[in-house]
């Protein structure tokens, strides 16, 4: 596992290309910058000046070789790649406040933004006018939208808000596809359906994902709380209250297990087994920096039990790999189905690739079911 | 006739509140209004989280169901602290910390220094997270 430093400033957010050399970040500011690897070390390729206000999600195609970025300026530019240069296209949102996220569907013919407007839009290329053109999806909607992410059958949408509720919308457009098969969610699916909704968890949902399959989806709330939704005739839902601060990104590595970060700055793991629709704790994915343990002094003993009435000293540097909140996590190869590596980013402006394999050798009680 | 009264504010008195045989609709906590057996603690524990005031829109049965956890709270020895918390489920525990902090809003001589004991109990039993809770929770206790 390694951890790179790319600046001071927090990342908001980041994107890979295809072939995992290139990455997309945004450090805080109007700006995305392309690293370049070469060897060991992070080049900086291109810089994509186009958005008036902060940048606040991007993704990057892997087979069109295409990004779409996202800001506060309510604006998305798709970026397309002419020799060397990044050339920006517009899209207009038709929002009135800031976008929050942006993904590209699993067959990057639709990217859908969510936003503090209370709506998400879904935009498609028109070929006759040579133009990105945006539909919304308004009901039942009733705070910003904070995450976004596809199922594999380029259709349905799955939202978590700041309404409380995880939702699935179909996003079928038909001017671009087929329709759609029916799948464990439902199978009637015109577009701005909801297909689900989430109930029990109380708490902005910061992080949403589909599993490799589609049939389940996991969700990440402000309460502390991890959830895990299977579809079916009556889809069953199950969460799990942490004991940790709350996790604000989750993604599945295989089809029961997740991984999910948030503001205690390392990456935990949880299992879901179907049978008994339950979801456990895995274990906290960090390898602890081993520090010398120093004796305490009688005069340090006094001065906690004086202060903060415990005998025991808590350390005050962070033991974990990041030294800030984590808040994004990605696949980099294996997809959701066998994830092999991922990587998190942070408020702290670093970027750490995690190996899955060695982290189970190296904590004994982890099982990737 | 000539008025007697000069001004008509005896019109806002609600007379309903100070009626006597006033109407109370008794919502939970009235197992225990003579207050704890010394002896059964844990049961009195276990009886005062039961069916928390989570719904109502009541504020007199909240405040009610908050007297009632305060005063077994705070009739619970120092060390039966912790065995007490720890026959607590998950869900226990959160409500525990929620009366706790709506138990800090108010504080009197003693409440502090107890309920910063249980605190101390309740968040080794329910981590950072049981706090988070109490941050977020949409419907108060």
């Amino acid at each position: 596992m390694s951890l790179h430093q790319f600046l001071l400033e927090p990342i908001t957010c980041h994107a890979w290309n295809r072939d995992r050399t290139q990455i997309a970040i945004s450090p805080n500011n109007h700006e995305v910058h392309i690293y370049k690897k070469s060897g060991n070390q992070w080049v900086k390729a291109h810089e994509l000046k186009e958005h008036n206000g902060h940048i606040t999600g991007i993704d990057w195609a892997p087979e069109s070789n295409r990004i779409v970025t996202c800001g506060t300026d309510r604006n998305a530019y798709v970026w397309t790649l002419k020799g060397d240069v990044w050339k920006p296209t517009l899209v207009i949102l038709r929002i009135n406040r800031a976008a929050r996220c942006v993904t590209w569907s699993p067959k990057e013919n639709k990217f859908a933004v969510g936003s503090g407007s209370r709506l998400i839009s879904v935009c498609y290329f028109e070929q006759e006018n040579d133009w990105w053109v945006c539909k919304h999806i308004k009901k039942p909607i009733r705070s910003t939208i904070l995450c976004l992410d596809w199922h594999p059958n380029n259709v349905l949408l799955a939202a978590g808000s700041c309404d409380f509720k995880c939702r699935i919308f179909s996003a079928y457009i038909k001017e671009v596809e087929e329709k759609p098969a029916p799948t464990a969610w439902g199978s009637k699916m015109p577009f701005g359906e909801v297909m689900f909704e989430s109930t029990g968890t109380s708490g902005w949902v910061h992080g949403v994902c589909f599993s490799d399959s589609g049939n389940r989806v996991a969700w990440a709330s402000h309460d502390s709380t991890v959830a895990v939704a299977e579809g079916g005739k009556t889809a069953v839902c199950t969460s799990l209250s942490s004991e940790t601060l709350p996790l604000l990104c989750v993604t599945f590595i295989t089809e029961n297990s997740l991984v999910a970060a948030g503001h205690d700055c390392y990456p935990v793991l949880f299992v879901y087994d179907s049978n008994n629709a339950a979801l456990s704790f895995g274990g906290k994915l960090d390898v602890p920096k081993q520090s010398a343990q120093k004796g305490m002094t009688a005069r340090e003993r006094f001065q906690n039990l004086d202060k903060k009435a415990s005998v025991d000293s808590k350390e005050a540097v962070l033991e974990s790999v990041h030294k800030n909140s984590i808040s994004q996590i990605s696949i980099l190869n294996g997809g959701k189905a066998k994830c092999a590596k991922f990587c998190t980013t942070g408020m702290d402006g670093g970027m750490a690739i995690w190996d899955v394999k060695t982290l189970e050798s190296a904590m004994k009680d982890l099982k990737i079911v | 006739m000539s008025k007697n009264t000069v001004s008509d504010r005896f019109r806002k008195v609600d007379i309903d509140e100070y009626d006597e045989n006033k109407f109370v609709d008794e919502e939970d906590g009235g197992e225990n209004q003579l207050g704890p057996d010394e002896g059964n603690l844990m049961g009195a524990l276990q009886a005062v989280l039961k069916n928390p005031p989570i719904n109502t829109k009541n504020q007199n049965v909240k405040d009610r169901a908050e007297g009632l956890v305060l005063k077994v709270l705070s009739s619970f020895k120092a060390s039966d602290i912790e065995k007490a918390v720890q026959s607590l489920d998950k869900t226990g525990v959160d409500l525990l910390m929620k009366y706790i902090y709506k138990g800090f809003e108010k504080p009197t001589d003693n409440s502090s220094a107890i309920l910063l004991q249980w605190h101390e109990k309740a968040l080794s039993a329910g981590g950072v997270g049981s706090i988070v809770r109490v941050l977020t929770a949409r419907k108060t206790v």
